[in-house]
């Protein structure tokens, strides 16, 4: 994929099984929402294949339009519709192409439970607070009962009550609707909980693809401990912590307290990686991060 | 591919989603007040000029000039409410997200551009209304005979099919909602300038008229005079006639050709519309000098 003569997306290769939750993570202008929007069928890609649901989404039949669902960031349309009649809308749309085993639209009073608006289902879309917006924006996403479903950060301005219970949404849609789910998010906390499988994409490039225990796991060379010691506290990060608490210990003068041993996280080995490619280092941050992983 | 083919009978069906959708926008619209306020503004406006005029005759005739002006008026407010209401409508809605929605949804596009069509053709009703309503009460002599109104009808209905594609097209064109000023308000103004609406066509240079009748507003006025006034007054027009086969012909022309551009225009606009031009748009509307 380009933009002019600078080549966004370079090694963007994967392919994500049917039921499967894809987390799509990287920083600001890896490329996250370029390759949603081609997988979408909203953006032409300058080269390679891409196969989705059996088609090039660049080419794609409404039939298969009719077996994704999308969620964007940044719609704030149809402001003077209330939730009821634009889900009715949008759902009719479906209806042709139901079929025995994903009977389509949702029945919108059924999705207007799931999102938690029922309250709001007759209120002016206009004065939606941001979090009532997304959720209704969630709705419109899987009225269709998508067996793809595309999620750009969708809970960007959730409280955290919000935001668990859209995470019960997710775990619904997978779990009984067997929906496949690719979304992208900055928070690694959302990722871990919702994605069976994490990919991080800096550079253009997929540098990572593992589940987020694997990559936690592999990327925790260094360990943090923190200790103090005659009222001052002291941080230090070593490969090898046992021996390095084993010495710390046997060290004479005042006692050790507070120890703490903390290993990296994926939050950790994220950051790292985003700090190098920041700093132009993204290709050096690159190979490290394949060694590592 | 096998089973990924749309059902029968799914377009016919999105068409009438879309003109229920429409429907229900136009709905929307007559409870809004910032629409009724539009409504009643614009009305005010011509009624107000024509209450200012009403003891003023038109030379050669025996007609006061709110029987003359009024049909002109009515001409040009319907040009200029197809023309700007659905260019504005595609401006925004490009950038606020429901066409990107409607591209979204399966034939959810054939849906959404029926529904335009369905809610700024009814958008005519309450413009003319809030205009002929109070000018029937306050003025005498507007209707020269009841046959006109049969004339009305025509009228309107070919200068619909006539600017609206216009309207679109120019909403399909501009980069924003911040450009219809520029590139829809301003050319429909010069060109409500030079139709006759407020003097005859007559009074302006040749290469002016010719330009005037290039363009649907024009003949769009005539056919409304041709409508409310008696046919002794088709004198006053060029050729001296009402010209109604000309009408018909210029209006059906510009008809034509905006139903063959126009949805490849709105095709090439779908095409482009991606969800981080949704978002670019957004940052840009909190950005309004730059």
């Amino acid at each position: 994929m380009r933009y002019g003569d600078k080549d966004v997306l370079t090694g963007v290769e994967f392919s994500i099984e049917q039921g499967e939750v894809v987390c799509l993570l990287g920083p600001n202008g890896a490329g996250k929402t370029t390759t949603i929007e081609i997988l979408e069928g909203f953006r032409e890609r300058s080269a390679g294949e891409v196969t989705v649901l059996g088609e090039d989404p660049r080419r794609a039949s409404e039939a298969w339009r009719a077996r994704t669902g999308v969620v964007l960031q940044s719609w704030r349309d149809h402001p003077r519709w209330t939730p009821r009649t634009l889900l009715d809308q949008v759902g009719g749309y479906y209806a042709p192409y139901a079929t025995p085993d994903r009977p389509r639209p949702v029945p919108t009073d059924e999705l207007l439970d799931v999102v938690g608006l029922v309250d709001l289902a007759d209120q002016k879309i206009a004065t939606f607070s941001g979090g009532q917006r997304r959720r209704l924006d969630v709705a419109m996403g899987i009225i269709g009962r998508p067996e793809l479903l595309f999620l750009d950060e969708p809970t960007a301005g959730f409280d955290p009550q919000a935001r668990r219970e859209f995470h019960h949404v997710v775990h619904r849609l997978a779990d009984l609707e067997h929906t496949t789910i690719l979304l992208t998010t900055h928070d690694l906390d959302e990722a871990e909980k919702l994605a069976d499988r994490v990919m991080i994409l800096a550079g253009g490039r997929i540098v990572a693809d593992d589940t987020a225990e694997h990559l936690a796991l592999r990327a925790a060379l260094e360990v943090e401990v923190k200790w103090s010691r005659g009222g001052e506290r002291f941080v230090h990060s070593t490969g090898d912590a046992t021996d390095f608490v084993r010495r710390l210990l046997a060290e004479p003068g005042e006692p050790v307290v507070d120890l703490e041993v903390r290993r990296a996280s994926l939050e950790d080995a994220y950051l790292d990686l985003v700090q190098q490619h920041e700093a132009g280092e993204s290709d050096e941050a690159v190979r490290a991060f394949r060694e590592v992983v | 591919m096998g089973g990924t083919t749309s059902p029968r009978g799914s377009v016919p069906h999105a068409v009438r989603l879309g003109v229920r959708r429409g429907w229900s926008e136009f709905v929307q619209s007559l409870r809004s007040s910032q629409d009724q306020w539009f409504y009643l503004f614009t009305a005010l406006l011509a009624v107000g000029y024509l209450y200012l005029r009403r003891d003023t005759p038109v030379e050669g005739t025996d007609l006061m000039l709110p029987s003359v002006a009024l049909p002109s008026i009515l001409g040009a407010m319907v040009a200029f409410g197809l023309v700007i209401g659905p260019a504005y409508a595609l401006a925004m809605e490009k950038e606020d997200g429901t066409l990107l929605r409607a591209k979204a949804v399966p034939n959810g596009l054939v849906g959404y551009f029926a529904g335009q069509l369905v809610l700024h053709s009814a958008s005519i009703i309450p413009q003319t209304v809030a205009v002929l309503v109070p000018s029937f009460l306050l003025f005498d002599d507007l209707m020269a005979h009841p046959g006109g109104w049969f004339t009305i009808v025509w009228v309107l209905a070919l200068g619909l099919l006539a600017t609206l594609p216009i309207g679109m097209m120019i909403g399909a064109l501009v980069p924003g909602v911040q450009k219809i000023g520029m590139w829809g308000m301003l050319p429909v103004m010069v060109l409500a300038g030079v139709s006759g609406i407020f003097y005859p066509v007559q009074a302006l240079w040749g290469w002016v008229q010719v330009v005037a009748q290039v363009f649907p507003m024009y003949w769009l006025g005539l056919g409304m005079r041709s409508a409310f006034l008696p046919d002794s007054y088709a004198a006053a027009e060029i050729g001296g006639s009402w010209r109604t086969l000309e009408t018909v012909a210029v209006l059906s022309a510009w008809a034509v050709v905006g139903a063959l551009v126009a949805p490849a225009l709105l095709r090439r606009m779908a095409r482009r519309q991606s969800g981080s031009q949704v978002a670019a748009a957004k940052e840009a509307a909190t950005q309004w000098v730059r």
